[in-house]
């Protein structure tokens, strides 16, 4: 279902073209935020119950009545985001006020801006632009702009600390991250999502998948150097210096609680999403089938988009548990002197198997 | 590092912070990311110990000595029973010897698995700190088994220990040490050999063997230097000259020597003496005894004063106590090895960065109690 769609069958769109446009936005919007915030409380879930069993404990267990855990501690991100709502919203006296109370929202539409390109199914994608892949990277990077303002609106030395370093970080980690998807630009001569997706069907051998990691060695490479920077985009562990709780408190989050720290929290589970949406679709075959000939219809695309993404975003957070957390100059030279280099020489190597193999 | 040059900023790390092991204060100063000077403040958590002790008697003294390094509780509770029996010249009997050493080392695996889990935490790894802290859970069992508490357990007294041991002890400790040593290897998979945290804690904080013996720094940090300095093995007390273990010293395997790996990777190999200690110990403790027998009725020691070490967890804690020949000692000092390990920070960590200030504070292993006293 896209935007188009939707405008089209309005009757009033010729009419009213721009108040179509908005309805129609509106109608997308309202299911995507739903959909954030669902997907949020089950990866909270998920990251309580994995991180628990990597851990050796059990994680939340609670039998209580009402909204207390329930079974199997099912509803303990229910119960989080019911407490974040309910808490005292702070706001330090020494604040900017303005910028503080809008900088959780900038970053939150960063993150929810890009889901308008992500293709879920064959058919379900709210906007299959012709820069869909682009568009997804220049929008993804709006969020600094408010972990900017969030670090120095709090008038706090640690939030300053934290935003300097994801700024630094983010804007870093852009590079080899787009780097690696102009290599999947040149393969599939579009930047389209569904486009992506549609040149990387059928298989090779008849039975391995012809998904653009498996197209050529250096695509196997561009797809962890794509991953591990979206992993530092979104400031996960072991890159998650902005926040590292240990040496920054909280980082540019410090001075926020209640539902105002939630929507920082919120984006970070979506930022997660979509970097792990965007690898499926550029590497992985979104929403194609890796079993030849069956579960190719858009209800099964839906799943397989899904389970590709989702085990992505496990193994980030298979990486959070696993793993210390880097200085903030190791993270920067591993970007600049490592990841870089190699996704310039990796476009290369893409040009010429691409002219003499492909 | 630092070429450019930016305006000063003075940062306060605590006393609310969530790596500063206590409430110690940092006031450092920093230019961007780079520290250029730390003051470390201290006095949050003092409680006049010494003091207190002036105003106690003699027994009263033990619990006190728990709560200055709560975390090896029964070491400081030896240190100072170890010195009160030298200034009363009492023999205790075999078997209370036996299950101090048992005691002693017991509580020296629980504190290096507290230091290395929360030094874990300091440099992001959240995961090995709650393997760690699962382990120490046994050895608190143990603990709980023998005199009834897990954290502060006032369990060695003058001329001998509170409780006997209870029925099954030594199968409980060898059951733990069958677990417990195929663990290492866990937690040098999973934290000490890690790539990332070999990055940020090789060739950091190096502290000189000179320095650290110029600033009196004892223990793991000391022999993470390279210097080969054990009380147990240099000045033997107790019983600890019968045992056969060694002392493990930095070697500088990742990097430099005396860099925050090496003090890391000396508890760890220190936690696996101590098993070699316990099984010798377990191996060798007489079957029966009174523990109580040695227990002086009235424990008023003779005009005088001594000074004693013994080797703590965190390194060379000793105990002066002056005696006026009352039943409340006339002066008690306690020399705390966390103490000079904080003393150093200044030196090792100026010119790094603001994450290597914390991950070098991780690697002292201080205990804010014991500095504080």
């Amino acid at each position: 279902m896209t935007v188009d769609q939707l405008i089209d069958w309005f009757p009033i769109s010729a009419t009213w073209p721009g108040l179509t446009f908005l309805l129609a936005v509106l109608i997308c919007a309202v299911p995507v935020f739903l959909f954030i915030a669902v997907y949020a409380l089950v990866v909270i879930y998920g990251e309580l119950k994995i991180s628990s069993f990597m851990q050796d404990k059990v994680g939340p267990m609670g039998q209580g009545v009402g909204l207390h855990a329930w079974r199997w501690g099912l509803l303990q991100p229910v119960a989080d985001a019911l407490k974040l709502i309910l808490k005292e919203d702070i706001i330090p006296a020494s604040a900017d006020k303005k910028l503080f109370i809008l900088a959780p929202f900038i970053v939150f539409i960063g993150a929810f801006i890009a889901f308008s390109a992500l293709p879920f199914s064959q058919t379900l994608i709210i906007a299959d632009m012709n820069i869909g892949v682009f568009y997804i990277l220049a929008v993804s990077s709006l969020g600094v702009i408010g972990l900017i303002m969030a670090g120095w609106s709090s008038n706090n030395k640690w939030s300053l600390y934290g935003a300097m370093r994801s700024a630094a970080q983010i804007i870093s980690y852009e590079i080899p991250a787009a780097l690696s998807i102009i290599a999947v630009i040149m393969l599939t001569s579009t930047m389209s999502m569904q486009g992506i997706i549609q040149y990387q069907s059928g298989f090779i051998w008849g039975f391995l998948p012809n998904w653009l990691i498996f197209n050529n060695p250096f695509m196997f490479v561009a797809f962890f150097i794509f991953f591990i920077s979206g992993v530092a985009e979104c400031n996960r562990t072991p890159f998650d210096i902005p926040e590292a709780e240990s040496e920054l408190v909280a980082g540019a989050f410090t001075e926020y609680s209640g539902m105002r720290y939630a929507f920082f929290f919120l984006s970070e589970y979506a930022n997660m999403f979509v970097v792990a949406g965007v690898a499926a679709t550029a590497f992985l075959g979104g929403w194609q089938s890796p079993i030849p000939g069956i579960f190719n219809s858009p209800a099964w695309g839906l799943w397989w988009f899904m389970s590709k993404t989702m085990f992505l975003i496990f193994v980030m957070i298979w990486f959070r548990w696993t793993f210390p957390r880097l200085r903030v100059d190791q993270l920067m030279s591993a970007c600049w002197k490592g990841f870089t280099p190699i996704a310039l020489v990796n476009i290369f190597g893409v040009g010429i198997w691409y002219l003499t193999l492909g | 590092m630092g070429v450019v040059q930016g305006d000063q900023m003075v940062l306060n790390i605590g006393p609310q912070h969530p790596s500063t092991h206590g409430v110690l204060r940092l006031k450092v100063v920093t230019d961007g990311e780079i520290v250029s000077d730390i003051t470390p403040i201290i006095g949050y958590l003092h409680r006049c110990f010494e003091k207190h002790c002036e105003n106690s008697t003699y027994e009263q003294v033990i619990p006190y000595t728990d709560r200055c390094d709560y975390i090896a509780s029964m070491n400081n509770n030896f240190g100072y029973v170890v010195a009160m029996e030298e200034l009363m010249e009492i023999k205790v009997p075999e078997r209370v010897e036996y299950i101090r050493v048992i005691m002693a080392e017991l509580n020296r695996i629980a504190s290096h698995l507290l230091a290395l889990g929360t030094y874990g935490l300091d440099v992001g790894a959240f995961t090995p700190f709650l393997y760690m802290f699962r382990d120490r859970e046994r050895i608190l069992d143990i603990f709980e088994l023998t005199c009834g508490a897990r954290l502060l357990y006032n369990y060695m007294w003058v001329g001998g220990v509170s409780h006997d041991l209870p029925v099954g002890f030594v199968e409980t400790v060898y059951n733990f040490l069958d677990y417990f040593e195929p663990k290492v290897q866990e937690y040098n998979d999973i934290l000490t050999f890690n790539k990332i945290f070999i990055e940020r804690t090789a060739d950091v904080g190096v502290l000189l063997p000179e320095v650290a013996i110029s600033f009196g720094v004892s223990g793991p940090n000391l022999r993470g230097s390279g210097v080969k300095w054990d009380i147990r093995k240099d000045e033997p007390y107790s019983i600890y000259e019968r045992f056969d273990f060694d002392v493990p010293v930095g070697q500088g395997l990742v990097g430099t020597m005396g860099d925050c790996w090496d003090r890391f990777y000396v508890r760890v190999l220190e936690m696996i003496e101590s098993t070699k200690i316990l099984r010798q110990a377990l191996k060798d403790i007489p079957a029966n005894g009174d523990v109580h027998q040695a227990l002086p009725k009235k424990i008023r020691p003779p005009k005088g004063s001594i000074y004693r070490r013994t080797e703590s967890p965190r390194g060379d804690l000793g105990y002066y106590i002056i005696s006026d020949g009352s039943p409340q000692p006339y002066r008690l000092k306690m020399r705390s090895p966390a103490f000079t390990a904080l003393s150093v920070l200044n030196e090792i960590s100026r010119g790094w960065m603001l994450s290597d200030v914390i991950a070098v504070l991780g690697s002292l292993d201080i205990v804010l109690g014991e500095i504080d006293r």
